[in-house]
């Protein structure tokens, strides 16, 4: 009997324990499939509404109407648009999203080389953004209505308000022009160009792999102020959060009493209070990133910094739609995957996050 | 507080760790490096490109059966071929090929290899294609009148009746470059003769090879030591695509690029003064015009397209804003080329306008849409005609859209009035009078798309006189056929013939020997030294 009863229990509990992450797993491939299919939905049917011709854009203003023609119909652009669009979801269901008209080259294949760049530039703002921003809101939360909080609420707000397209040239006049302590637009120094072999495509990382100093340092003086100004944007978002979250925690009542067992005000400030501030701050932080990648567009212009913005904002002036859409899904994942970091992260920093699981 | 020290500490460290490592570059002695905006790079197949920038590098990195050189540019000279007959019926062409021309790979240029180029550029039917099916080739005969007689003679037939001249121009064009044949069907996929391989690649005989297009980041060029001239002085020429013009000038300023190709006046103005900086300004052969829609019923009136021209501050615009960059031309011939006439009878009259417009019907004017483009110089002009036009009682509602935006509504003929430009496609007075001057078919399906048939202007008869100037032998009488045409076309045609363009080319103090030309075909990079 005991026998018979540890068996069953034990076939309950390993199809119970397996049909749960199952199910939560075909929950979420289904949500995600959702989100793409209306992702690619709306960003193809905004892409064959744009009045530029595509097919202008491949064979030019002077091109005979017959050879206009044929272009037309070997990109497809001859059928309805219904019809295009399924194509499109099929080619995509098999990896393929298509061919650039710029590059020529798989979409795939293109992304690949600029996402790196657009990666390399947020990694650093976003890091840039956390380590500034969340000590100054804890700071402004501590001091609120001082003299600092005044300071730092001026700071963000400067932040927010200011266009980055005005202060990526105010910050290339003063840094680059005028104070010689970065190096200018673009990714590396025409000299420099070519020595690294891209391995991960991140330039800094690839030259330390390779052991090539200079061309780290070269690499690292341009990135530097482009990250520090997305970096100041995304700092301005993440202290004006933090500011808010901290003040909701020093009201509560256990900042009282750990205060009055005579714990350091330092160590229930950051400690205590910021400790649980922590799931919030997660999901904030993982939005800022998606900002810093999507918001990337004006300052890769300033800074002709070839990566995913400049790709997308050329592709759609040019209607490169394969491209646009291959951008618009990269970003897509990218804030899929963000969110599901996020919610693997909260249990690390929340307790309550644990249990519940 | 102790972290708020090292906070503080830190932010005042970090910029200065880079102050020591910091960056006077001046760009290295051998090499250019060039600003531009790039984003309009689509291919290098000369069979394919159709686009500014890639004309002006396949102007370095490919040499051409005929071509102007930089030492005269007004002068068409021989470049994979050295001398040239023609038939007496001006239907047979014999060229004789330079000797000893080697590709950048090692290889000979041989006949057969400008051959095949020239069949390729038919066969594959790409944008520059329409240059050759003007001579009467196509697909199916471009084999057997485009061949090698032997290793260093080519021979081909046209079919159409054609001056020599402008035949002789269409071999000058980017399309008429030698491609080496080995190289290219060697990288052949699905029967495309190369031209995949070629959008990035090179497998040329001119001064420079293409390294490496880095799409929305850099085009490469290195000095080819076996170019027929010599190699040139410059090593690499590199040009970094700057997308924003302000930037531009700063790299220029701090001499991080040699020559800034975008800057705009309020961009170049500051700079005047700097001694390290040149600024220079070159004609180029763009026009700039006010295109009507003549089945809008205004326009149908010849009195009122003659009204609209007596609306533009032509000198106004040129005197102040345009400065620098344009020439008044009302004539559809940039100065510089063959035939072109100093031709500008209209100039801002309000009150003769409106006189035109009372005798037309409309003594308060009309309301007409003006699409025009949204960037400078374009706006600059459009709001200057919409205040003009405004005098005669005009009432412009100004649409400013994307350039592509634009082409797409004036190809569709959906326009009342747009602001354009054109660009000849070679250097012969044909290019420009086959599209102001030609339109025979204005149904809604022609073969081609001129920009009289764009504006509804149906002049079969003008059309026949601008094909008859196209086969015209006699250089003086074709001159004068053109002269003509232009005087017609400014003064009855749908056009507001406004401007040529110019290049304003700003280099650092020590860059000579580069100029742009009335083309991209005529931007040398060989002749650059500094």
């Amino acid at each position: 009997m005991p026998a018979v009863r540890v068996a069953t229990v034990a076939e309950d509990g390993w199809v119970g324990r397996l049909a749960r992450p199952i199910r939560r797993l075909g929950r979420l491939l289904f949500s995600v499939a959702l989100t793409f299919l209306g992702l690619t939905c709306v960003t193809f049917f905004i892409g064959r509404v744009i009045p530029i011709d595509p097919v202008l854009a491949i064979v030019g203003d002077k091109a005979s109407i017959a050879t206009y023609n044929k272009v037309k119909i070997e990109i497809g652009l001859d059928q309805p648009i219904p019809v295009q669009y399924w194509r499109y979801l099929v080619k995509i269901v098999h990896g393929d999203f298509g061919n650039s008209i710029i590059t020529s080259e798989p979409v795939l294949h293109d992304l690949m080389h600029v996402f790196p760049a657009t990666l390399e530039l947020s990694v650093l703002a976003l890091i840039i953004g956390v380590v500034f921003g969340i000590p100054l809101g804890v700071l402004a939360a501590t001091h609120r209505g001082r003299w600092q909080d005044q300071v730092i609420r001026f700071v963000s707000l400067l932040g927010y308000s200011m266009p980055v397209f005005w202060l990526g040239l105010v910050g290339l006049l003063a840094f680059y022009a005028e104070l010689g302590w970065v190096a200018g637009p673009g990714r590396i120094d025409v000299s420099y160009d070519d020595i690294v072999h891209p391995v991960t495509g991140l330039l800094t990382l690839d030259s330390l792999i390779e052991g090539e100093d200079e061309v780290f340092w070269n690499a690292l003086s341009h990135l530097i102020l482009p990250a520090s100004i997305l970096g100041y944007l995304s700092l301005a978002y993440v202290a004006r959060m933090t500011r808010s979250f901290m003040l909701a925690q020093l009201k509560q009542e256990y900042v009282l009493a750990t205060l009055a067992k005579g714990l350091s005000p330092f160590r229930v400030v950051w400690v205590h209070a910021l400790g649980n501030v922590w799931v919030q701050l997660v999901t904030v932080i993982a939005l800022t990133f998606g900002n810093l990648l999507e918001g990337a567009v004006l300052t890769e212009t300033v800074f002709a910094w070839p990566g995913l913005g400049l790709y997308m904002k050329n592709s759609l002036f040019n209607a490169d739609l394969n491209a646009v859409l291959g951008g618009t899904m990269l970003v897509g994942v990218v804030y899929i995957g963000l969110n599901m970091l996020s919610d693997l992260v909260y249990p690390l920093v929340d307790p309550r996050a644990r249990e519940q699981r | 507080m102790s972290t708020r020290l090292r906070l503080a500490a830190l932010a005042v460290a970090l910029p200065l760790a880079f102050g020591s490592s910091a960056v006077f570059a001046a760009t290295p002695k051998d090499t250019i490096v060039m600003g531009w905006q790039l984003d309009g790079v689509l291919t290098f197949d000369p069979a394919e490109s159709y686009e500014i920038a890639t004309q002006e590098f396949g102007t370095n990195i490919y040499d051409r059966l005929t071509r102007y050189e930089a030492e005269d540019p007004s002068k068409l000279v021989g470049g994979v071929a050295e001398s040239w007959t023609i038939s007496p019926d001006a239907k047979t062409f014999t060229f004789k090929l330079r000797p000893n021309q080697k590709f950048a790979s090692g290889s000979p240029v041989t006949a057969d290899d400008m051959a095949w180029s020239l069949q390729r550029v038919v066969i594959l039917d790409k944008a520059p294609a329409f240059l050759f099916t003007q001579l009467g080739w196509n697909k199916d005969n471009v084999k057997t009148l485009v061949q090698a007689t032997d290793p260093s003679t080519l021979t081909f037939k046209i079919t159409e009746d054609l001056a020599p001249s402008l035949v002789l121009n269409l071999m000058s064009t980017y399309a008429a470059s030698v491609v080496e044949k080995k190289v290219a069907m060697a990288n052949e996929v699905n029967g495309d003769l190369g031209n995949s391989w070629l959008k990035s690649h090179s497998a040329a005989s001119g001064p420079y090879t293409l390294v490496s297009w880095k799409p929305d980041e850099s085009v490469t060029l290195e000095a080819n030591p076996l170019y027929h001239m010599g190699a040139p002085h410059m090593k690499r020429i590199v040009i970094r695509h700057i997308p924003e013009p302000s930037t531009q000038r700063l790299l220029l300023e701090k001499g991080d690029i040699d020559i800034a190709r975008d800057l705009t006046p309020d961009q170049l103005k500051p700079m005047e003064g700097n001694k390290d900086i040149k600024i220079e300004s070159f004609p180029a052969a763009n026009t700039y015009y006010l295109g009507m829609n003549m089945s809008e019923e205004h326009m149908k009136n010849p009195k009122v397209r003659e009204a609209m021209k007596y609306l533009v501050d032509y000198q106004g615009l040129v005197n102040t804003v345009l400065k620098g960059r344009f020439i008044v031309q009302e004539a559809f011939l940039p100065v510089g080329f063959l035939g072109a006439i100093a031709y500008n009878p209209y100039k801002l009259d309000v009150a003769k306008a409106k006189a035109l417009l009372a005798e037309a019907g409309y003594p308060n004017g009309f309301e007409l849409e003006f699409t025009a483009p949204n960037t400078s110089p374009w706006t600059d002009i459009s709001q200057s005609v919409q205040q003009t036009m405004a005098q005669g009682g005009i009432k412009l509602k100004l649409v400013q859209v994307e350039l592509k935006q634009e082409l797409a509504i004036f190809r569709g003929r959906k326009h009342q009035l747009v602001l354009n430009s054109w660009a000849p496609d070679y250097f012969d007075p044909h290019s420009n009078a086959d599209t102001f001057a030609h339109n025979d078919d204005d149904g809604d399906t022609p073969k081609i798309k001129p920009l009289a048939w764009r504006t509804h202007w149906y002049i079969p008869e003008m059309t026949k006189i601008t094909l008859a100037a196209a086969k015209e032998v006699d250089t003086e009488k074709r001159k004068a056929m053109y002269a003509d045409l232009q005087k017609k076309v400014t003064d009855d045609g749908p056009f507001v013939i406004m401007f040529q363009n110019a290049n304003q080319v700003a280099m650092r103090a020590d860059v000579k020997g580069f100029k742009t030309g009335l083309f991209e075909d005529f931007n040398f990079y060989r002749t650059i030294t500094k």
